[in-house]
């Protein structure tokens, strides 16, 4: 029987990282587990809602600690959540450890969750980030066994980004500052994990939004260390880092004169190709910088581009009518 | 434990305690920094602040409130933790970057400082949390860069456009069945909030 964890996406794998989720969802009955979505989960307030209020934001996501500690799950883990965010990975186990530790916080927590009709009790719910439980609850073995197609010749520069090892609020499942599971685990799959130094650095965060000039150079770095190292892609385990080094390497080169072409893939997705599936179960063809290189050099087909969308009848509404405007940008 | 000081003038080490009240969680330990400087060594934004973390605490333990919260720092705190994890002290300098962010907005000092968009980034977020509960990308980019940043607001909503086409954003904000109910937890947390002085519940202990 199936190993059953439950299960919260968060707002990043329902529409901006959709390649993450599908791709998660695809491999886990290869890998003999079972996602249970909690029910009517809310978001995880990013970095912003501490930000501005901090109470609510600890109720915010203490509403989805709430819901998780009540799922039912048959014969599963009970009371695990796996978050494959890390930002939601973070906020999540932060929570819980910040009402275990000061008793007033989860008191007014408690008091604000009861206007909801809910309750936590801190400690009750154990968080786990996705990367976490495939290589200790799977584990590498298992993995193994499950490899098909090995991903010879392929070089990965693995990349953790900050909030998967840091601070480690239910106890670190890696070290904070040279982790090594990702590695592990891509070396398992058959790849050629390249020395990537800067593995646990900040991929800058929502810094994209109020300082371009800082996290263009936070990119930069990290994309010119993996340049240097002759990685075909950068693997990633988080949709904030995913999105800054794939969204913004047009905008880094633009900036700096530089020409990299690293496409920056989630670790299921080459899961999924090592296990078999096919590529178009596992969200290929959503990243901006295209993968089809790297993917032919494992032998992989890329799936086929979406057509074009044109100006007419199937055209989306309102975006459609911005890229009127767009043409004629400076 | 938190001196209760009486309201003769701000004696010194107050601004320092209003910090470490507003920031829930545990001890944050702030008293115990020894200024090894480890924290704006390993901080990623170091040569972007204004003042390196280490440089914040003095000033913070000098009483300095107000170029503290003009400072930039906190704004340019990316919440990568590195700075947590290595204090020799453990002081929990990524959630104190928070709590002077939310008191920079409440002094309304943060207009001065280099970072004056960042807090309506924030905003824009969590009113779109606040009345779906969850964020929305497509309205986060228009609404915010088309007020912060109208120059540039066309190459942004040129990436936005290019998220639609991949598929990568909704063009209609999603909503929780309990929505009502979230609302409700969210103004009692608001509630208690204002009762224990707008930014400091939680506390210590
Ligand atoms: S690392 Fe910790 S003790 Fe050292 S200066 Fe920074 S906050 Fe103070
Ligand atoms: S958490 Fe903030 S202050 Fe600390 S190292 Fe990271 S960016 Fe710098």
């Amino acid at each position: 029987m199936s190993a059953k964890y439950g299960y919260y996406p968060g707002c990043s794998l329902e529409r901006n990282a959709i390649a993450y989720h599908q791709s998660a969802v695809a491999v886990a009955p290869v890998l003999d587990i079972e996602f249970v979505e909690l029910d009517d989960w809310n978001c995880c307030g990013a970095t912003e809602y501490i930000a501005i209020d901090v109470l609510p934001a600890y109720a915010l996501v203490a509403r989805n600690l709430a819901i998780a500690s009540r799922q039912k799950l048959s014969g599963g883990n009970q009371n695990q959540v796996v978050a494959p965010c890390s930002a939601c990975f973070l906020n999540l186990s932060k929570v819980d450890k910040y009402m275990s530790d000061a008793p007033r916080l989860a008191a007014n927590v408690n008091t604000a969750l009861a206007a909801g009709g809910l309750s936590y009790k801190p400690g009750s719910v154990r968080v786990r980030h996705l990367l976490d439980i495939v290589v200790n609850d799977v584990g590498y073995d298992a993995i193994a066994a499950k490899v098909q197609k090995p991903l010879y010749g392929l070089r990965i520069a693995p990349y953790y980004g900050c909030l998967i090892v840091r601070p480690g609020f239910q106890g670190a499942f890696d070290d904070p500052e040279y982790p090594m599971s990702l590695d592990r685990l891509m070396g398992t799959l058959g790849t050629t994990v390249v020395d990537f130094p800067v593995k646990a650095h900040c991929c800058g965060g929502h810094m994209t939004q109020i300082s371009e000039q800082v996290a263009l150079e936070l990119i930069r770095q990290l994309l010119q260390n993996a340049a240097e190292y002759e990685a075909d892609a950068i693997v990633t385990l988080c949709p904030m880092c995913q999105l800054n080094l794939d969204g913004y390497q047009e905008a880094v080169n633009r900036h700096y004169g530089t020409k990299y072409h690293i496409p920056i893939l989630y670790f299921t997705q080459l899961m999924g190709l090592a296990f078999g599936l096919p590529a178009a179960t596992l969200g290929f063809g959503k990243e901006f910088v295209d993968a089809a290189a790297a993917l032919n050099k494992i032998g992989v087909q890329p799936p086929p581009k979406p057509k074009k969308e044109r100006a007419g009848k199937e055209a989306l509404p309102m975006p459609e009518m911005a890229a009127g405007g767009l043409s004629h940008e400076s | 434990m938190v001196a209760q000081r009486s309201a003769a003038g701000p004696a010194p080490g107050a601004f320092m305690d209003e910090v470490i009240a507003a920031t829930p969680g545990g001890a944050s330990h702030l008293e115990l920094c020894v200024q090894c400087g480890t924290c704006g060594g390993s901080c990623p934004s170091g040569p972007d602040m204004e003042h390196t973390p280490r440089h914040l605490f003095a000033m913070i333990r000098a009483g300095m409130k107000e170029e503290v919260l003009r400072s930039n720092t906190p704004w340019y705190c990316v919440s990568c933790y590195y700075c947590m994890v290595r204090c020799p002290q453990e002081i929990h300098i990524t959630d104190i970057m928070y709590t002077l962010k939310r008191m920079a907005i409440k002094e309304g000092l943060y207009r001065e400082s280099s970072a004056a968009d960042a807090p309506d980034f924030s905003e824009t977020f969590i009113d779109f949390v606040n009345n779906y509960g969850r964020s929305f990308e497509l309205g986060l980019a228009t609404r915010y860069h088309l007020r912060h940043h109208p120059l540039t607001a066309v190459r942004k909503a040129g990436m936005g456009l290019g998220m639609v086409r991949k598929g990568r954003m909704d063009l209609t904000p999603k909503r929780i069945n309990g929505i009502e109910q979230l609302q409700a937890i969210l103004a009692k947390a608001r509630e208690l909030g204002a009762e224990d002085g707008a930014i400091s519940q939680g506390g210590r202990q």
